[in-house]
């Protein structure tokens, strides 16, 4: 114990030697960053704002809090606002609380529009986006990514980054030597499955535990088949609750996910059992890929950053994903999600910043200054070029599609109480041998009233 | 306390003397160690030490394997591997834990030390005198205090959240030390003054009324009686209040938020799975290095531990 101690204090002394610098500058970030540069000029409108200063609270942590703050640099270096940012993972519980204590930050990065909602109607706390904020956002975004930054017609927060949900990661080694070809519809989808199946393999491997919000990965895929099977018209009335969450046309695409999901010819690859699925943590499910083991798997565009270090993310790589295929080829109904930037204070150092971050500067400011990749924005004026990695141009470029119908993941829409509650828990029942019927009149009847 | 010494020292005491005399004391004393030293108790006892050091030791162990071993296999395999030889170690967990991010988890260290001192300090200090006037000093309504003081302890810390920290927002302390060192003093301050209270009342009034008869005012008799006295109960409480502190989450997450100048350590092990929690693999370490200071002082106090807790309790 004392030479545990005496270590302990050692490297106390050496972290003390070298903790002069913590002025959030991400190393190589910060360089390239500033090889990006930006027009002052929409700033100076706000009059001077040399020496004031934004805090902003995120649920960003490092690695990537360290891009995100490097991001904020041309910004700062224009106007001389300083940027105190502070990531959390408890961000969400601690935001309606520091709101209420009457300490709220200047801005938040709110993770879902549910909370934007209850932060506007329950708190009343949330300040409405500044004139040049929403003329960015009209100009930089599609209308549909406008609609989930307004509360009862009123703008309030822009986009801030996004992610892609309608992926399906692959191994394009294995597809090669095996022959198959990447599906482009539905039905080549689960035929390619049965083909694989046949040869003796288990095709899919899939995970959606995540310590309390065990199931989320679980909604995604139904929600992405319900996107597929139903329409996004029947998408809008379903996080609505224009029909109920039991209606057949739910249930049924419920039970097109349950043919790959609680199919055990198709799952759980190189996992185990159908039920392993509910107790596989969802950023290792993918892994087998890596083994030989599974052949796909459905995960969003940030499971790229979840592979093993040295793994080579490509297409012609270790691993790669294809868009999850709809019904037919023309139709690209995708699912995605994202944060938005809320403010709590009209102070024009603030109102600068929110129009900066709404900006076409601040989406390519931040792609620069990600060097490692993983980052895509909804915003059209994003240069692909500056993005990091091939994989992230795809990411962006199916936001950008003229076909994809982006639609916002529906259990963030939906009250908590089913959308991070009732949802979460029927796909676990539902993934342990509960029936799909059950499960859906379960989550239906806990809907609040 | 008292009673596990004796039957040793009796029985050296019969071995030494002739056998026929003392076949009494030595069956009595034999008896004596048969009901204290209950092998059955012991051997519960230690399956469940066993059982509790586990989840220790399977962190420890995780923390030093490298990131696709801790995601492929549990901790376990590992004794099965080292026989094998395909055991696999490594630091990396530890250097992402420590310098992996833009801000070393050394600052983090320092202000866990910053909150702690003070916070373990400042109601010890505070719950010292207030224990000694419930317990010396006569005055109108003392009881009533007393009772009122002690069932504060039954108000969940969880529900003074909001209004403590809207109080420190119109204080202006917001985002200080201030925040947590007050917070913790309040929290720990009913527990501190019945404990040290308690104790204080089981220090014989012979012994004050003695002082007092020699000229002794109640600073003398606080400083010179019962100070020395209280020595192992001031030791007791101030592990259970740093322990407290040093591993409390809530508090300084409330209070402090996660801004690198105030936040503790606990902040940070909390933040090290990342973004989305991909990084747990990582947790193991920080966990570890965030234990080794509270392991240090427990063991280096663990005397005054276990004498301070029976004395509490099970006195003379």
């Amino acid at each position: 114990m004392v030479a545990a101690g005496g270590a302990s204090l050692a490297l106390f002394v050496a972290a003390c030697g070298g903790g002069g610098d913590d002025g959030g500058d991400g190393g190589d970030g910060g360089e390239t960053a500033a090889a990006f540069e930006i027009d002052c000029a929409p700033y100076e409108e706000f009059g001077d704002l040399e020496g004031t200063e934004v805090t902003v609270y995120t649920s960003i942590v490092d690695p990537e809090a360290e891009a995100h703050q490097a991001s904020y640099e041309q910004f700062e270096e224009c106007t001389g606002v300083t940027i105190q940012y502070e990531g959390s993972r408890e961000q969400e519980a601690q935001l309606p609380v520091r709101v209420q204590a009457g300490n709220p930050p200047d801005i938040a990065i709110v993770n879902q529009p549910g909370l934007l909602n209850t932060l506007v109607t329950q708190y009343d706390a949330v300040v409405p986006a500044p004139e040049q904020t929403e003329a960015n956002v009209d100009e930089f975004f599609a209308e549909e990514w406008k609609a989930y930054g307004t509360v009862d017609g009123e703008f309030y927060a822009a986009p801030y980054d996004a992610n892609v949900k309608s992926f399906v990661w692959y191994s394009p080694a294995m597809f090669a030597d095996a022959g198959y070809e990447v599906p482009t519809t539905l039905d080549e989808l689960m035929t390619l499955s049965q083909t694989i199946a046949d040869s003796g393999a288990l095709p899919w491997c899939a995970g959606v535990e995540s310590g309390d919000a065990t199931g989320w990965p679980g909604t995604d895929f139904i929600e992405d088949m319900v996107l597929r099977t139903a329409g996004p018209d029947v998408y809008d009335q379903w996080y609505k609750h224009e029909i109920p969450f039991n209606d057949p046309q739910i249930t049924e695409a419920w039970d097109a996910a349950g043919a790959i999901l609680k199919n055990p010819a198709f799952v759980n690859a190189g996992l185990g059992e159908v039920n392993s699925i509910a107790t596989t943590t969802w950023s290792d499910a993918g892994f087998p890929i890596l083994d030989g083991t599974c052949w796909m798997h459905r995960a969003a565009n940030f499971y790229q950053a979840q592979w093993p270090e040295g793994t080579e993310v490509a297409e012609d790589g270790d691993v790669w994903a294809f868009y999850l295929p709809a019904e037919t080829t023309e139709e690209k109904p995708t699912l995605v999600a994202g944060p938005f930037i809320a403010a709590f204070n009209d102070r024009p150092e603030v109102q600068a910043f929110q129009t900066f971050l709404a900006s076409s500067d601040w989406a390519n400011a931040k792609a620069v200054a990600t060097p490692a990749g993983g980052w895509v924005s909804a915003n059209n004026g994003l240069d692909p070029e500056l993005l990091a990695t091939d994989f992230d141009r795809l990411a962006a470029e199916t936001l950008t599609d003229e076909a994809t119908v982006a639609r916002y993941d529906a259990s963030d829409l939906m009250p908590s109480e089913v959308g991070a509650g009732s949802f979460w828990t029927g796909i676990v029942d539902w993934l342990t041998g509960a029936e799909t019927q059950a499960v859906v009149d379960q989550i239906e009847s806990s809907w609040p009233s | 306390m008292s009673t596990t010494p004796t039957p040793p020292v009796t029985d050296a005491d019969a071995a030494a003397t002739p056998a026929p005399r003392s076949r009494g004391v030595s069956d009595r004393a034999r008896i004596a160690r048969k009901r204290l030293s209950n092998p059955w108790a012991s051997g519960i006892a230690l399956v469940l030490a066993v059982l509790w050091t586990i989840p220790t030791l399977g962190l420890l162990v995780t923390s030093f394997r490298p990131e696709l071993e801790i995601r492929r296999s549990g901790w376990w395999t590992i004794f099965g591997d080292v026989f094998s030889g395909e055991a696999q170690f490594s630091l990396d967990n530890y250097e992402t834990a420590l310098f992996g991010s833009s801000t070393n988890l050394g600052s983090y260290f320092l202000n866990s030390i910053v909150i702690t001192l003070p916070a373990v300090i400042i109601p010890i200090t505070l719950a010292l005198l207030a224990a000694y006037a419930f317990a010396w000093i006569e005055f109108p309504g003392r009881d009533f205090l007393f009772v009122a003081v002690f069932a504060l302890q039954i108000i969940p810390i969880q529900i003074t959240m909001i209004p403590l920290l809207s109080a420190y927002v119109s204080a202006g302390v917001a985002g200080t030390f201030w925040t947590v060192w007050l917070s913790h003093s309040i929290f720990a301050l009913p527990l501190a003054i019945f404990l040290l209270h308690n104790f204080m009342k089981d220090i014989p009034a012979s012994l004050v009324e003695a002082a007092r008869v020699d000229g002794a005012g109640h600073v003398k008799i606080f400083f010179r009686v019962m100070l020395p006295l209280l020595v192992p109960a001031i030791a007791a409480f101030g592990i259970f209040q740093f322990l407290w502190v040093w591993n409390d989450l809530l508090v300084a997450l409330v209070f402090t938020g996660a801004t690198p100048d105030v936040a503790p350590l606990t902040v940070r092990v909390a933040e090290l799975a990342g973004s989305r929690g991909g990084d747990w693999p990582v947790l193991s370490a920080g966990a570890f290095i965030s234990m080794v200071v509270p392991l240090v002082v427990f063991l280096g106090l663990q005397r005054y531990f276990v004498r301070g807790l029976l004395a509490g309790s099970v006195k003379g």
